[in-house]
């Protein structure tokens, strides 16, 4: 009697805990999505700001964003595989896989804000990109690299080595074996990586800071090195900077909205992407 | 013939370059950190940098004692671990051993997801939800505190330690329960007697790696925990982190002034606090999985 009264008042304690994480996480998405859902609208997103912030649209934020987010994932994605490729296929098992293995862990529990002063310490002023998107994707890039490489390396570790030997038994090279039948059917996965990267970068702002974002430009971006405006870090400023805090608070709630959203769906779908696949091969 | 082979050796050439480029970003930073962060140590002696308890780095003469922002880290997230590790490891307790099947199919991405929500987000929540909430409540000239980032950054780190720390209880063979049951345990004893030691150090790897999360979030405590840089005597004060004084000072200090190495200097100390925290991490869950008969 005293034995089951001690675990159900310990079971009601984990079901208690369980509910209290998704009430505080669903009550942040609920206020946001509450109060950020009467600003949004067409024009919202497709139009330029205009008289200091306060009217016009977030347009050329979420295109910045966009930006951003592809120069990321276009210099992080073919080294990321390629990482994943020499340590999954090529490496014969040494110390250095281990220090590379390592390292790569390491990289993925440094904080953003660092990131960041290594981006304007190496591409704002050594390299002289300045502020711009070119140094904000590139500090982005690193910090999606060792997300790239594990999920990478997941998917390449998933496929059976049966297969790889009946490629060589019929007389492919490593390589043909490689590109014509491991990174084929390791690709759903490697991709998956991408995505769930996409979604981490795009709400990034420590590394951006002082690299890529500005609270105002007008209009577009127009090549590379211009600075840029992007969603997280629109937010931080609107609610930071400029002389009308009650109307830009009114457009962060929208932003915030827009980047909620849009984080959300693009990891919704990497993480359905990996249940299913999971699901397939247990 | 010839041709092939060096093609291949070309391809394997390429990746291994490739592959040490990695290695080389690691290094990189370490090296830039050292390089801009070292030479404020010219001009303030190491343990006065520490334990200084003056941050006035634009006055003249300005002091560069970095404690109020290291005591400020600590308490935000020592106050942010009392929120996500209780309803973290709790959740995942539940998830691992009490949901169903169908609860469990949903509530894993779910918690998955929610890990993505952008920190700046959380900041945003803070800022206009819960300084509001706490000013009126605690009767506080700004609601702007210590607390507000704690909770803020507790409520964030929950989803990363509860999945942490449910693959830890999934390692858990099945036999360790079965046999639990077998000699009349009930289901709380075996959770509390069996499963919850098997997979303690797994769920110690989770708390780590939250905590090493909680002290190197920067937007966060940012934008909701004041940014006053004085040490913190209660947690309804405002105080000013490692990650906000870097994240806030940067952009105003001087190119290869004091300021600018000194910030440099906090950006090094963080990250070898955050290095520690993972390595730690890193051979605890290989000692659990050697434990526990898996590879590790």
């Amino acid at each position: 009697m005293k034995k089951e009264f001690s675990q159900n008042i310990g079971f009601f304690g984990l079901f208690f805990c369980m509910v209290i994480t998704l009430l505080a996480l669903g009550s942040i998405i609920y206020f946001i999505a509450a109060r950020g859902f009467g600003v949004l609208n067409w024009d919202f997103l497709t139009k330029v700001p205009y008289s200091a912030m306060t009217k016009g649209g977030i347009a050329p934020v979420i295109t910045g964003t966009f930006y951003i987010t592809l120069g990321a994932i276009i210099f992080a994605l073919p080294l990321g595989l390629a990482c994943a490729i020499y340590l999954c296929e090529y490496s014969p098992k040494s110390i250095v896989v281990n220090i590379i293995r390592i390292s790569i862990n390491n990289l993925a529990g440094v904080p953003s804000v660092v990131f960041g002063l290594f981006g304007l310490a190496v591409f704002v002023k050594f390299l002289g990109f300045g502020v711009s998107i070119l140094s904000g994707s590139l500090t982005l890039g690193i910090l999606a690299l060792p997300i790239i490489i594990s999920s990478a390396q997941e998917a390449l570790l998933a496929v059976p080595h049966s297969i790889r030997e009946a490629s060589l038994s019929l007389g492919a090279t490593k390589w043909g074996t490689i590109k014509n039948v491991v990174l084929p059917s390791a690709l759903p996965g490697i991709l998956t990586g991408v995505i769930l990267s996409i979604g981490r970068v795009a709400g990034e702002t420590a590394p951006i800071l002082f690299t890529a974002a500005a609270f105002y430009t007008r209009g577009y971006p127009k090549s590379v090195f211009s600075e840029v405006m992007v969603l997280p870090y629109h937010i931080y400023a609107l609610m930071t900077e400029g002389a009308h805090p009650d109307e830009q608070r009114a457009i962060a709630y929208g932003c915030s909205l827009v980047l909620l959203l849009l984080v959300l769906f693009i990891s919704g779908v990497a993480i359905f992407l990996r249940q299913r696949k999971r699901g397939l091969y247990g | 013939m010839k041709k092939l082979h060096f093609k291949e050796k070309l391809y394997k050439g390429i990746f291994t370059i490739l592959a040490f480029a990695s290695l080389f970003f690691l290094v990189g930073i370490v090296l830039v950190l050292i390089k801009e962060g070292l030479p404020i140590f010219k001009e303030v002696s190491f343990l006065k940098f520490i334990f200084g308890r003056y941050w006035y780095p634009t006055y003249n003469p300005a002091e560069f004692g970095i404690l109020p922002l290291i005591l400020a880290s600590v308490w935000v997230t020592l106050g942010a671990m009392i929120i996500c590790v209780p309803l973290g490891v709790g959740s995942a307790l539940y998830l691992n051993e009490l949901a169903g099947p169908a609860q469990k199919a949903i509530l894993k991405p779910v918690i998955e997801l929610l890990a993505s929500i952008p920190s700046v987000v959380f900041g945003f929540f803070g800022m206009v939800i819960l300084t509001p909430f706490l000013q009126k409540v605690f009767h506080l000239p700004t609601g702007l505190t210590a607390l507000n980032a704690s909770i803020i950054l507790g409520v964030m780190a929950i989803p990363t330690v509860c999945s942490i720390a449910e693959d830890a209880l999934n390692y858990v063979p099945n036999a360790f329960r079965e046999a639990s049951f077998a000699v009349g345990a009930t289901r709380w004893q075996t959770l509390t007697r069996v499963v919850i030691p098997a997979a303690g150090s797994g769920i110690s790897t989770a708390i780590i790696l939250g905590m090493s999360r909680a002290v190197g979030e920067t937007m966060t405590v940012l934008m909701v925990a004041g940014g006053a840089a004085v040490i913190p005597h209660t947690f309804l004060e405002p105080v000013r982190p490692m990650t906000a004084a870097i994240a806030a000072e940067m952009g105003e200090a001087p190119m290869g002034g004091n300021h600018y190495h000194a910030l440099f200097a906090i950006a090094l100390i963080l990250f070898v606090i955050t290095f520690l925290f993972n390595v730690i991490a890193e051979i605890i869950s290989r000692r659990f999985r050697i434990k526990l008969g898996l590879s590790g």
